[in-house]
């Protein structure tokens, strides 16, 4: 195994910056849909709730290749979406980094959810009932008391999220194949070196590449956790 | 100013119905536990909806069933000190007390946000979090949040249930200091009438609902 010390090289980076890219852009441009999801199962009861639930939890029980191919049909250049997206606002999905950041956050999406609602079930609604008798109509007792109280559980949510999308394969080779570059992330990129004569080396540097990023992210959320907690809680 | 109550709400399997009118400026309702106090105070200050009635307040009708008025709690400007201080854990204490001052028309000003703090005896407290204050402590720094925003009424709902005996000696002089030197209309429930006594309320007994 010849290699596997040297710098990473230009290809390798690429990689790694598009994993990255894709993985970020996946996490917080669903967060705010993740927050409103999770409110909505953890506190409104009606009639329609379990179809919401179900809808949410599909993409964790699907096969992976199955949601690719769903978002094909729907977000392809030939989908009903896509081509809507594409003639109203320009947005293309179909074999792009933004289709496999598409792809990434509806996989990721659950588990997104789930973290941040149960930190929303845990919260005390009578601090909520505080806040209202001083006066903070809905809006400001979910920004001052409701979101604050339930970052913990956001925080993990993003951090799930983050790891999922990193790591999402099925789903994305189905919709947006593996192109170098463009959509070609770190999980298909090892994959195929897996697959090619000699590509073991490269398939190990990249492997280490992704538990480096992944210790990274769990130290990131333990630091703003303990930072976001000083005070409120006994030392 | 004229608190106006005659509601009906069910809680659980149990009827309540509260009917009173109060024009004194410190009021005791007074009542055996499972009577209602509590159910009556939220339903005065907008947290819980009653069945039938009114709720009035001066001019302000605040609740009518029949007319289909129902003003909002953040709408409704009425102080509630909660049986268990309910403090925001995630603010200081300082960030407690001025909460409700930015969502207030009428919010005390900087002097006398400054008496009620010396009133209560909290100006060592204003950097400690709510997690670290013992019992006695949360509920005067309770008492001094709702006070902050400026209320029409204060709601104090036994105010000394939580605290043991040394606590509720300890916290008796600052409530009677506040109903005589807060100058905003209060109701205080209890189900121990020695305490309103010692604070110098008028008492309102709340007998049990009438069966039906």
């Amino acid at each position: 195994m010849t290699g596997l010390l040297q710098p990473l090289s230009e290809g390798e980076w690429t990689i790694i910056l598009l994993s990255l890219k894709v993985a970020l852009v996946a996490t917080l441009a669903s967060l705010p849909f993740g927050i409103a999801v999770a409110y909505v199962l953890s506190r409104k009861r009606f009639a329609g709730l379990w179809l919401i639930d179900a809808l949410v939890h599909l993409p964790l029980v699907l096969p992976p290749v199955v949601t690719g191919y769903a978002l094909l049909m729907l977000f392809g250049r030939k989908g009903a979406l896509g081509q809507a997206l594409e003639s109203c606002c320009g947005v293309v999905f179909a074999f792009r980094w933004s289709g496999a950041a598409l792809a990434a956050a509806v996989m990721a999406f659950p588990l997104l959810v789930r973290a941040i609602r149960l930190s929303f079930d845990a919260i005390d609604v009578r601090l909520e009932e505080a806040s209202a008798t001083l006066g903070a109509g809905p809006f400001w007792r979910f920004l001052t008391v409701t979101l604050p109280l339930a970052w913990p559980g956001i925080l993990g949510g993003i951090i799930i999220g983050f790891a999922k999308s990193l790591g999402e394969f099925g789903a994305t080779i189905t919709f947006v194949a593996s192109i170098p570059g463009e959509t070609e992330t770190l999980p298909l990129a090892i994959y195929a070196q897996t697959q090619i004569p000699g590509g073991e080396a490269v398939a190990f540097r990249l492997t280490m590449v992704a538990v480096v990023i992944a210790f990274a992210a769990i130290a990131a959320s333990q630091l703003l956790r303990d930072y976001t907690k000083r005070g409120h809680s006994l030392p | 100013m004229k608190l106006d109550v005659d509601i009906a709400i069910r809680r659980g399997t149990r009827p309540i119905h509260a009917k009173f009118a109060l024009d004194e400026r410190v009021a005791g309702l007074y009542g055996p536990s499972g009577v209602g106090k509590t159910t009556t105070l939220q339903v005065i200050a907008g947290l819980l909806k009653p069945h039938a009635g009114h709720v009035r307040l001066g001019e302000r009708t605040l609740n009518d069933v029949e007319a289909g008025i129902f003003v909002p709690a953040h709408r409704r400007r009425i102080g509630y000190v909660f049986q268990e201080g309910r403090l925001f854990p995630h603010f200081s204490v300082a960030g407690n007390l001025t909460y409700g001052r930015r969502f207030s028309p009428t919010p005390l000003s900087a002097p006398q946000c400054d008496a009620v703090i010396a009133l209560l005896g909290i100006g060592s407290l204003l950097r400690r979090w709510p997690l670290t204050l013992s019992g006695g402590e949360k509920q005067r720094v309770a008492i001094g949040r709702a006070l902050m925003a400026g209320p029409q009424l204060l709601l104090l709902d036994e105010p000394l249930a939580s605290l043991d005996q040394a606590r509720k000696d300890e916290m008796l002089p600052f409530l009677k200091r506040l109903c005589q030197d807060s100058g905003v209309p209060i109701v205080y429930v209890t189900h121990d009438r020695r305490e309103l006594e010692a604070i110098g309320a008028a008492v309102v007994p709340l007998a049990d609902a009438p069966h039906i």
